[in-house]
């Protein structure tokens, strides 16, 4: 909003006008490739003349191909038509309720499951992701043992001769997992631990909430972690929780969140969230006000806030907290909208978790915001994992079998543990793939992948849901539950069964069983849920202030390691699209880094992401990262992302390298502590962190993100207040026209469909999702780090994320840069082809490759493409993307783009939509080959087409519902509905609703760039923030 | 331009296909269809008297020809039994209706008439057709009592002088050509004659005059060969033929790379289309299985052949040739463990960068199989009958009226085109030119 003064900058180099940054933001495509081959005029015609030859040889005799029908064709299965089969996604502690796609027998899309009452239909880049981790070329193809390829029949026999000596002996058997949500895996360990006395589960989370489990033990006397429901809350106060990316279960949390932040006509009231944190996380960067602390005052804030509001409750004040912006003011939010409030900390410390334990206790939280309904998501015991590993390297465990866990990567100790290992007797790894862990082991009898396998999940007392193999194994794999099983003696052991009866006498109440279980099995969920436990807080707030004074002292720096939104605890690390995927706030792909405030970079040189490596000595340990400058992160404190630093994990992530930062937690109060202090130091040594930041800026268009505040949204009739109009000679009032009026073409008309979308960037959280969602759907390159530096990454669909201050510095000088980095506030804003109706990009192509379809698309025919590249220079959005390599069958690509480069990853390869080669242009297509298969759904029942049967893979991926796609020619549909679409006249002075002009009457619609009148088919919601008035954030 | 990568062979493993949606409805509707019969048994009264009229005999028509014609005829024995008098000679119309969704189920209750059955047709099962509806089933006994009262039609030409004639027919517009042809030779040979007297007379006219020597030179000079193909003229017209002709030889060669007009490989195994939708008259969709439901109309699986095939011609090598594939056992009548897929060799191949949908075509639009494959019930050998080139596609695009009737998808483009005044619908007309029609 120019009215309101604010600057709108994508990274540190515009808000300074970099020269650097100018120099790339004009030139549309970076720079060409070098290409000096040297070759001469006379090579040209040598190799036309080859060229013409090779083509009349290859004309004489096209290959011949076949066609191989099945030789008993199952009866579902019909060649083209994808099958669609519910299923559950877990990882350890995280969960997803999910449908595969499944073309002829493999899966290649992973959608969200809507009857799952927990994700509720969300799904998170990761999950979205996991379809490509099946196809891993790392995986491993058969059992090891001892570091060599063996059968199954030889390795269960070494290993119950082994486990039985063990047994007999009475050594300690441990098996040690990460969180575990299958009740059926839960009793067939139990099964096993029948057979061997002496076995122990041990069970740790990567990212921990043993705090949280404990400080619940004594608040409410159960070792549980309850329900947490952001839709019900008015007022939001997260101490350093990144409850939208880390939390304890973030995808139901991003659904919950939006609900209360989504506005409209008749909702004018949305949720106050403030954010209290040390790194600009997703969840801070979505925060109405957000306010810097210190990792070692993240205790002393909470105790204060319970202070401020103890003096409202009338209870005791405990120990001494500290002060910070926002909070008084948060504290009376929160008491002024009692049991409608929800404060959480990302803490992992009991005592801070007791002191939230309290404030919620007397905002009454308890049985509105916070539910008595436990959640199964992080079961870890810090405690245990810790003595197990001390165990272990005491030489006191006889056997271990890591249920698909990597704890020699992923747990503080890990180096510990591996040591010792060395004096463990027998070393079992069930995990899928070799990983650290498992080469150190002397058995890998590897799992299936979960979209392989059969499994349950209870990720909520009373909420079951199921796991059914969506393709049949691909390699010598076996299901982990039937090895415990068999190693526990059991003959003919077929876990499907085992699970079915485990299903069948748990849960079944009676009736036709086989038409009971396939219901399940077609729902995937079963919902049961219990009586809730009513939680009475009892526990000792003031104890809990004197251990966190106590515990937490500042130090000069301090650092926090965190699980990032792309690549998160690193145990899909070798997944391309997660690496390629820029990181929702930093931007950064491909790069392990460390993050610094713009004050602390004051002197370094980082201009296009070329940068200073840092030294860090955290924990005793010394590591090398690059500095990546963010703005919003607290002066003299460092953040560094987890799930780096892979050594056994694939090609993928040993390209990424990095340092591991599980190495810099240590133990604070009985539970891990992901914070801590730090020794840093910027050496000389220059890196370029490949990031997409300043990727496809417009210049000095300020009007592509408009937002209001709530107090200014809640007036009536409340308007944007940018509003473009075009001075015209015509007999107007005061010769102003909105732009879209005036046109020198014709228009279209579109008698049948008009496809449209609109994008809320109120309920968009920027968790980019729907980027890697649209990667699988259309078969996007993955291009690698050195591509995406020469920004030439192929990405359909990019989030444009935004800082803003509310000031535009007077002068480009750094003093004033850093100054408005301090603290910005931050926009999402989803960017993909606009689908212009009058696309500036058609009119120049010569060769007619992209042209208007009578449905509004503009459509690309590759096939057509020359490659001159004009299109791309005539586009407003930026949103073309240009072939600049072959991408498939092309070894320089092969580790980044495995979906296109090697016999296993191309099983992943949506066959609708073709791959693009060398030389050609590319960009969104609005899912056209979802909205043809819809039609012809249609066509076939001889029908109209519904409202919601044409879904893109955007859509369907946004966990919020901030996208909406439609037909804005259907009166009824949601999109027409929510942008209240309103026909225009024709030459007859009629509604014409086919005409390609339409008028969204929705206040908070806008068109981006609307003014150059090229008549976009996606509207954008302007974004409301909870606020008072319009304020930059102060700290 | 885009690569191969979209088809990537894969082995599939049909015996461990998950548990699909589907299944649910499957056997609820399999349970539905049980109970419905058990209702309907108990009220035999009822609805047991075949209908007459002309609807539902059409209607049964279509049903029998969809469903049943592959396998049996009125009046002949097929891989069934002919089916002439079925509703007499069967136990009761109910014991039939039982029998077409599931005969296996009635061979297994014991009944004898049932068993004598399976035991006369060599075991070989018969499909069953759980979603047939009574009204269905009642259609498709109208239509055999019809064909019964008719009787087998006695005097119906045999099918080879009904190809005959249609060559007949193809033919005469050669003759014509013949003689046209011969028409112009005539002509030409006449002109060249007429020529030669005009020449004859004008020399005669001249040598009357009085002529220099010179112009009598000219005059009385022969015309020989040489003269000719030293004429100015003559050199002109060759030389322009010779590089016209080359020019338009090497733009066909040119247009010509990549089509496979005509392309007739040799398969593994000798099938005959002739055979079978020809002369026995199978309905295309009983095999190609997907050509209303998908894009592919899917090249028929062995278990296909495999329900005529158990019983019928089974000595032939050909035939012995998909029992290999099926590693069928004769004596147990079940696939066996060995199972070997055919590889047919693919005849009509589009490039990857162009999407082709049977469904549409075949279900939705109406188009009748050949219209691009051609007499397909003629052919022994398959091979590609049309060009499947774009301007092929377009051409077609440009022509065919959309299929719109009866189909409500189609109703308000069909008011809003018909305002416009514009004739027909074309499929043309609601953007089947554009390029993401078929590109994407």
């Amino acid at each position: 909003m120019e009215e309101s003064k604010k600057i709108y900058w994508k990274g540190l180099e515009q808000l300074t006008n970099d020269s650097e940054f100018v120099k790339h933001a004009d030139n549309e495509f970076g720079q060409a490739p070098e290409e000096n081959t040297g070759h001469s005029r006379r090579d040209f015609l040598r190799m036309m003349g080859f060229g013409m030859s090779a083509v009349a040889l290859a004309a004489c005799e096209a290959p011949i191909r076949k066609a191989i029908p099945y030789v008993n064709k199952p009866m579902d299965v019909d060649p083209s038509i994808a099958n669609y089969y519910a299923s559950t996604y877990t990882n350890g502690g995280d969960y997803c309720s999910i449908v595969v796609k499944v073309r002829e027998g493999r899966p290649i899309k992973v959608d969200g499951n809507s009857l799952s009452s927990v994700t509720k239909g969300g799904t998170s880049a990761q999950v979205e992701a996991s379809v490509l981790s099946l196809y891993d070329n790392s995986r491993l193809r058969a059992p090891k043992a001892f570091n060599s390829k063996t059968t199954w029949e030889n390795l269960d026999k070494i290993i119950i001769d082994k486990l039985g000596s063990v047994a007999t002996s009475g050594g300690k058997i441990a098996i040690v997992s990460n969180t575990i949500l299958s009740p059926s895996t839960k009793a067939t360990i139990d099964k096993f631990k029948a057979k061997y006395p002496s076995a122990q589960h041990v069970v740790y989370d990567q990212v921990s909430a043993y705090g949280i489990l404990k400080a619940n033990e004594e608040s409410f006397g159960t070792a549980m972690i309850p329900s947490y429901d952001f839709s019900k809350a008015n007022v939001i106060v997260s101490i350093a929780s990144d409850f939208l990316t880390s939390g304890v279960s973030p995808i139901e949390a991003t659904k919950q969140y939006a609900q209360g932040r989504e506005v409209g006509e008749d909702k004018k009231e949305m949720s106050r969230h403030y954010q209290f944190e040390t790194i600009l996380s997703l969840t801070g960067a979505n925060a109405d006000y957000r306010t810097m602390i210190r990792p070692s005052e993240e205790g002393a804030v909470g105790v204060e806030l319970y202070n401020l509001i103890a003096a409202k409750a009338g209870r005791a004040s405990v120990g001494k907290g500290k002060s910070v912006t926002y909070l008084e003011d948060a504290a009376n939010d929160l008491w002024a909208s009692r049991g409608k409030a929800l404060v959480v900390a990302g803490s992992n410390d009991k005592a801070v978790q007791v002191v939230v334990n309290g404030i919620n206790d007397m905002l009454g939280s308890y049985g509105t915001t916070i539910l008595g309904t436990p959640v199964n998501f992080r079961q870890g015991n810090d405690e245990a994992m810790a003595n197990f590993i001390k165990d272990a390297e005491a030489g006191n465990v006889a056997a271990v079998i890591f249920y698909n866990c990597n704890p020699v990567y992923d747990h503080p100790m890990g180096a510990n543990l591996a040591e010792g290992l060395k004096k463990v007797g027998v070393k079992i790894s069930t995990a899928y793939k070799e990983d650290e862990t498992g080469t150190l082991a002397d058995f890998i009898a590897p799992d299936h992948h979960y979209l392989e396998a059969w499994n349950d999940a209870e990720p909520k007392k009373g909420y079951y849901s199921i796991a059914q193999p969506a393709i049949s194994p691909i390699f010598k794999s076996r299901a982990a539950q039937e090895s415990l099983l068999v190693w526990a003696g059991e003959t003919n052991v077929d876990y499907f069964e085992i699970l079915k009866n485990n299903w069948k006498s748990w849960f079944f109440t009676g009736g036709n069983f086989q038409a009971w279980w396939d219901k399940c099995l077609y729902d995937g969920v079963l919902e049961k849920p219990g009586a809730e436990v009513a939680l009475s807080f009892a526990g000792n707030v003031s104890a809990a202030a004197d251990s966190i004074a106590v515990n937490y002292k500042a130090s000069e720096w301090e650092f926090v390691a965190y699980e990032n939104g792309t690549v998160g605890n690193g145990s899909q690390a070798n997944n391309p699209l997660l690496q390629e995927l820029p990181d929702p706030i930093t931007k950064a792909v491909w790069d392990h880094y460390v993050t610094v405030s713009a004050k602390d970079a004051g002197d370094l040189d980082f201009r296009e992401a070329k940068t200073l490596y840092a030294n860090l000595k955290i924990n005793g340990k010394e590591v090398k990262l690059p500095i990546l400058v963010q703005p919003g992160q607290a002066p003299r404190t460092i953040g560094i992302p987890l799930g780096y630093g892979r050594t056994k994990a694939g090609k993928v992530a040993e390209t990424v390298g990095g340092a591991n930062a599980y190495g810099f937690v240590t133990m604070v109060n009985g539970s891990l502590s992901f914070s801590g202090a730090a020794d840093f130091k910027a050496s000389e040594e220059t890196y370029q962190i490949a990031t997409t930041q300043t990727h496809h800026t417009y210049m000095g268009r300020q009007t592509v993100i408009q937002e209001t505040v709530l107090s200014e949204f809640q007036q009536k009739d409340w308007q944007r207040e940018y509003q473009p109009a075009v001075s015209t000679w015509s007999d107007q009032e005061d010769h102003k026209v909105k732009p879209g009026e005036l046109s020198m073409w014709k228009g279209h008309h579109y008698n049948n469909h008009h496809w449209g979308m609109a994008i809320d960037l109120n309920t968009c959280t920027g968790c980019a999702a729907c980027v890697v969602a649209c990667n699988v759907e259309n078969n996007v390159s993955l291009v690698g780090r050195e591509e995406v530096i020469n920004r030439r990454e192929m990405h359909w669909l990019r989030i444009d994320r935004y800082y803003s201050s509310a000031v535009q510095p007077e002068s480009w000088s750094w003093k004033q840069a850093e100054a408005a980095a301090e603290n910005p506030e931050v926009v999402f804003q989803p960017m993909l082809c606009q689908h212009c109706n009058n696309a500036p990009c058609e009119t120049v192509c010569p060769v007619a490759a992209t042209t208007h379809s009578t449905e509004g698309l503009n459509q690309m025919a590759y096939n057509r493409c020359i490659g001159t590249r004009y299109c791309a220079n005539n586009c407003p959005y930026k949103v073309r993307r240009f072939n600049w390599f072959k991408y498939h069958d092309n070894q320089q690509f092969a580790t980044s783009n495995p979906a296109m480069n090697t016999d296993l990853g191309k099983m992943v390869l949506n066959p609708d939509v073709t791959v693009r080669s060398r030389g050609v242009m590319e960009k969104c297509s609005f899912c056209v080959q979802r909205i043809q298969n819809g039609k012809l759904g249609a066509k076939k029942e001889r029908r109209p087409l519904q409202d919601g049967e044409v879904v893109t893979a955007c859509q369907a991926a946004c966990s919020t519902g901030a996208i909406v796609f439609g037909d804005i020619n259907n009166p009824d549909s949601k999109i027409s509905k929510l942008l209240k679409i309103r026909p225009t006249k024709n030459k007859d002075d009629k509604e014409d609703i086919t005409l390609v002009d339409k008028i969204a009457d929705n206040p908070r619609a806008y068109q981006v760039l609307e003014e150059i009148g090229v008549k976009p088919n996606i509207w954008y919601l302007a974004k409301v923030r909870n606020k008072s008035k319009v304020e930059a954030q102060v700290n | 331009m885009p690569s191969d990568s979209r088809f990537v062979p894969l082995e599939v493993k049909p015996d461990t296909t998950p548990i699909m949606i589907k299944h649910f409805t499957s056997s609820l509707s399999k349970f539905l269809s049980v109970v419905t019969l058990l209702v309907l048994i108990s009220f035999t009264g009822r609805s047991q008297s075949i209908p007459e009229d002309a609807a539902s005999i059409s209607a049964g028509q279509a049903l029998f020809n969809g469903n049943c014609k592959s396998c049996h005829k009125i009046h002949q024995q097929s891989v069934g039994p002919a089916l002439a008098n079925v509703y007499e000679r069967a136990p009761s119309i109910d014991w039939i209706k039982a029998w077409i969704r599931n005969s296996a189920k009635v061979v297994a209750s014991g009944d004898d008439y049932g068993v004598k059955l399976f035991e006369e047709y060599k075991k070989s099962q018969m499909t069953a057709f759980t979603n047939f509806s009574d009204e269905q089933i009642m259609n498709i006994l109208a239509y055999v009592q019809d064909e019964t009262k008719k009787g087998p039609e006695v005097a119906s030409p045999a099918p080879g002088t009904q190809v005959t004639g249609g060559e007949g027919n193809g033919g005469l517009p050669s003759n014509y050509l013949n003689v046209i042809l011969i028409g112009m030779v005539l002509i030409l040979v006449l002109l060249v004659i007429i020529l030669g007297f005009l020449i004859s007379s004008l020399k005669r006219f001249l040598d009357q005059k009085n002529l220099s020597e010179e112009d009598k030179e000219v005059v009385h000079s022969p015309i020989t060969v040489s003269t000719i193909s030293r004429s100015r003229g003559f050199v002109f017209i060759v030389t322009f033929l010779v590089a016209a002709l080359g020019f338009k030889a090497v733009i066909n060669g040119l247009y010509s790379v990549g089509i496979q007009q005509g392309y007739a490989p040799k398969q593994p195994i000798a099938f005959s289309h002739k055979l079978h939708a020809g002369d026995y008259e199978i309905d295309c969709k009983y095999c190609h299985t997907g050509v209303l439901k998908g894009k592919s109309a899917t090249i028929p699986s062995v278990n296909i052949c495999m329900n005529c095939h158990r019983a019928v011609k089974t000595e032939s090598p050909q035939i012995q040739k998909i029992w290999q594939a099926a590693d069928w056992n004769a004596e147990t009548l079940s696939f066996g463990p060995n199972q070997k897929p055919i590889e047919w060799v693919r005849i009509h191949n589009l490039p990857d960068l162009a999407y082709f949908n049977h469904a549409q075509h075949v279900n939705v639009g109406g188009v009748e199989c050949q219209t691009c494959h051609g007499p397909i019930e003629t052919m022994d050998v398959v091979r590609q009958y049309s060009l499947l080139t774009m301007g092929w596609c377009i051409d077609c695009h440009r022509k065919t009226d959309i299929n719109s009737k009866g189909n409500a998808y189609y109703d308000r483009l069909v008011e809003l085109h018909n305002a416009s005044g514009k004739g027909n619908m074309k499929v043309e007309d609601n953007g089947g030119l554009e390029c993401s029609k078929c590109h994407y």
